[in-house]
């Protein structure tokens, strides 16, 4: 169901294959994603119920950053598979969307501002720039982002490209 | 009134473009000299100045002397026309649309030359190489560069370099043995051209010139990617043919040639091109740390970009290494920091000139290629021109097709098919390719080599240049998508970055952006601390441009003189008071920051 060839994912099997379970301080233990200003977000996506994530749920969340393969066919009424375009802007979506209300709310937005840019601006610039970016995309006026205007605002990105890693095919 | 004021001003500018030619003409006549004789008193020797007519016994109120100043008088004469052409186009609407400006450039330089070569009777000076290297193409390399998109660039690095670099050598020999192919054909009398004169020829014609490509293809839009794709090609792809040019040319020179030779070509392409990025980069960062201590002396600011950019130009051609790859070493290595450290106006500045100076250089060329190739420079043979064109044509697209196989299985960013015809189709020569063949030391052929490279430079320029625009929109290329950049945008993307850079850390991939946020901690680490002045947090691109954004919406608010807004959202009508709010609340912001960044800077600002 996430579409990858057993063998093509060595590296994680051997991640996992000693742990049954795998634990948020594995992951965390990563170096480079404790400086990571996302970091914390990005290890939680991966533990969706509680503390610890087996090896097929791992998996399905690497495998939203599969590269999208364009010639295959589809079956009328099959679902669509797990690293199409929409899925993959589903899953950034769900990282801004901490509260899990299908919006991302001026509250959300000013927190991932202040994860990234935080030390360099002043809170009132900070609540400025969240404002602005609210309402660049805001298209119905409630002062928060649902996922069609945050897809809208995302389409001039190459959001196939972006989000794939090469390795993961 | 519109059309009586065009009609007006296009009689004007036709007016001026014919006196121009003819002023020069006139002046520079060698019977000008006639007539200075005759009518005043000479000046005797170079170093007496024109003021000293007492010799001859009596004073003259009026005199010429036109020696005095001819050469500096000549130049700006040239400049002049070539910008008022530039005007004459743009007033009539419809025309630059359908020609591109290069090929209406190179029609009145033909026109000239033919007048020149009318009145004079003799070839009219050629386009000299030294002036072309040294004085008119660095202006728009530094323009390319400096202004180049660094993330698509970046991003496409690899399939640009491909291109460059194979693409470059496939082109350059298979162009070659296929020309020595056509030498072999007893009818066509070309058989005393040898293996080596064909490599050399097809060296300078293969590549794609940098300078053709941007006049033509900012005019038609593609879209982004294509864009850096075929631009950075042409850029790039000089280190590999000054390499290949040099290297066939001094084998032409030496009696024999041995394998170790041919090594030694291949050894000097890397010299070359990891040399040139070295010189770029070298004098890039000692641009960024002068202008740390600038803080005084906003006035002369700019001149330090110009100035390190072109000496980094000059130190890489005296090492017969890559200038253009230097150049664009340097203006991408500096530009972030030196923009951190100069003033707006400083900033301005150097966006203007550098737009004019390159806008007058590559209007010169053009008018130059068309001067230069009336003349009996020539020596004309049907079958060796129509199969050079030929021949770069079906290369050129063969290349294409095979790299990008190969790319398309590597990468993720694939490159579509209509992309492709557009990359082959684009591959056009120019300037360079000419000042190269006029270096060829002097053998026979050279007047066939000159003919072929002026006829292939005339095809791709006219016959490629004006037909690229009707079939991008024929193949329905996607354009670039021209919207405003927001705020919001530039967030998702840098969040992008963090997730991509996460999820590779975690799949322990070392890809893209492994290495981005490398560089990135790098550069904030030490690169920042010593080459910018004011160091106080990285500035992230999120910030910048939301500054940027603010200063321009302040700017229009001024100048609006009230507080009024223009919805962005046809929802925002409702939203009246709500955006007013908003918009009180960043002009105090703006003002605030804005007091405390500039304070400095407009105390001392000139």
């Amino acid at each position: 169901s996430t579409g990858f060839r057993l063998a093509s994912v060595p590296q994680i099997h051997i991640l996992c294959i000693s742990l049954h379970f795998l634990y948020k301080y594995d992951l965390q233990g990563i170096g480079k994603l404790a400086v990571n200003p996302i970091g914390d977000r990005i290890i939680s996506a991966f533990f969706q119920d509680g503390k610890s994530a087996d090896f097929r749920s791992f998996i399905r969340v690497l495998a939203h950053f599969r590269p999208v393969e364009e010639d295959k066919s589809k079956e009328p009424g099959a679902s669509e598979p797990i690293n199409s375009r929409l899925n993959k802007l589903r899953f950034a979506f769900q990282l801004y969307d901490q509260d899990k209300d299908g919006k991302i709310s001026r509250a959300e937005m000013m927190q991932v501002l202040q994860m990234m840019v935080g030390i360099q601006v002043t809170d009132e610039q900070l609540e400025c720039m969240t404002d602005r970016a609210i309402q660049e995309a805001d298209e119905d006026g409630d002062k928060a982002l649902s996922f069609e205007e945050f897809a809208k605002s995302v389409e001039k990105l190459n959001i196939e490209q972006k989000m794939s890693l090469r390795v993961l095919k | 009134m519109m059309l009586t004021n065009k009609s007006l001003g296009w009689q004007a500018a036709a007016g001026w473009l014919l006196l121009g030619p003819f002023m020069s003409l006139i002046l520079g006549n060698p019977m000008a000299t006639v007539l200075q004789d005759s009518v005043l008193l000479q000046d005797h020797g170079s170093e007496n100045t024109s003021w000293g007519n007492e010799s001859l016994g009596h004073t003259v109120f009026f005199s010429v002397d036109y020696q005095h100043v001819q050469v500096p008088f000549e130049i700006t004469l040239w400049i002049m026309l070539a910008s008022l052409a530039k005007i004459g186009f743009h007033l009539y609407d419809k025309l630059p649309s359908v020609v591109p400006e290069s090929c209406l450039l190179i029609f009145v330089g033909l026109i000239m030359g033919g007048i020149i070569y009318g009145l004079n009777d003799k070839s009219p000076p050629v386009m000299d190489s030294d002036i072309f290297f040294l004085y008119l193409l660095p202006p728009i390399v530094l323009d390319a560069g400096y202004f180049m998109p660094s993330r698509p660039f970046f991003e496409n690095i690899g399939t640009i370099l491909l291109y460059a670099v194979v693409g470059t050598i496939w082109n350059v020999f298979g162009i070659g043995f296929s020309l020595y192919g056509i030498c072999q054909v007893e009818f066509f009398h070309l058989q005393d051209i040898s293996l080596l004169h064909n490599l050399l020829f097809s060296s300078l014609i293969a590549a794609v010139d940098p300078v053709a490509v941007l006049s033509v293809f900012e005019e038609i839009h593609v879209n982004e990617k294509l864009h850096i794709l075929v631009f950075g090609e042409s850029l790039l792809n000089d280190a590999v043919s000054v390499v290949l040019y040099k290297l066939f040319r001094s084998f032409c020179e030496m009696p024999s040639i041995k394998t170790i030779d041919v090594f030694a070509g291949i050894g000097k392409f890397f010299v070359v091109g990891t040399g040139g990025v070295l010189v770029g980069l070298l004098f890039g960062t000692i641009a960024a740390f002068t202008t740390r201590f600038t803080k005084n002396i906003r006035v002369i600011e700019p001149l330090f970009v110009f100035l390190y950019s072109y000496q980094s130009y000059l130190t890489a051609e005296m090492f017969h290494l890559s200038g253009i790859v230097a150049i664009i070493a340097c203006a991408m290595g500096m530009k972030r920091y030196v923009e951190a450290n100069i003033s707006l106006k400083s900033h301005t500045t150097i966006k203007y000139f550098m737009k004019m100076w390159s806008s007058v250089s590559d209007t010169l060329i053009f008018i130059f290629l068309g001067v230069s190739t009336i003349g009996d420079n020539h020596e004309w043979s049907w079958p060796y021109i129509c199969f050079t064109v030929i021949f770069c044509l079906v290369w050129r697209a063969l290349g294409v097709l095979v790299l990008t196989f190969i790319i398309n299985r590597l990468h993720v960013n694939t490159v579509t098919t209509k992309d492709q015809f557009i990359i082959a189709y684009g591959g056009l020569r120019g300037a360079i390719c000419f000042s190269l063949v006029f270096l060829l030391p002097d053998f026979p052929r050279k007047k066939l080599f000159i003919a072929a490279t002026t006829v292939v430079i005339l095809f791709t320029v006219f016959v490629q240049g004006m037909t690229i625009r009707p079939l991008v929109d024929l193949l329905d290329v996607t354009r670039k998508q021209e919207s405003a950049p927001t705020v919001g945008e530039q967030i998702h993307i840098r969040f992008l970055d963090h997730l991509l850079a996460g999820i590779e850390d975690i799949s322990g991939h070392w890809g893209q952006y492994y290495w981005k946020d490398k560089l990135e901690y790098f550069n904030s680490k030490y690169l920042q601390k010593f080459l910018l002045r004011e160091y106080e947090q990285p500035k992230s691109s999120i910030v910048l441009l939301y500054e940027k954004l603010e200063r321009k919406h302040a700017i229009e608010l001024a100048e609006a003189g009230q507080l009024t807004h223009e919805p962005s959202h046809a929802s925002l009508l409702e939203q009246a008071e709500h955006a007013k709010e908003i918009l009180i609340l960043r002009h105090r912001s703006l003002q605030i920051h804005m007091n405390r960044s500039d304070s400095e800077h407009s105390s001392k600002e000139v």
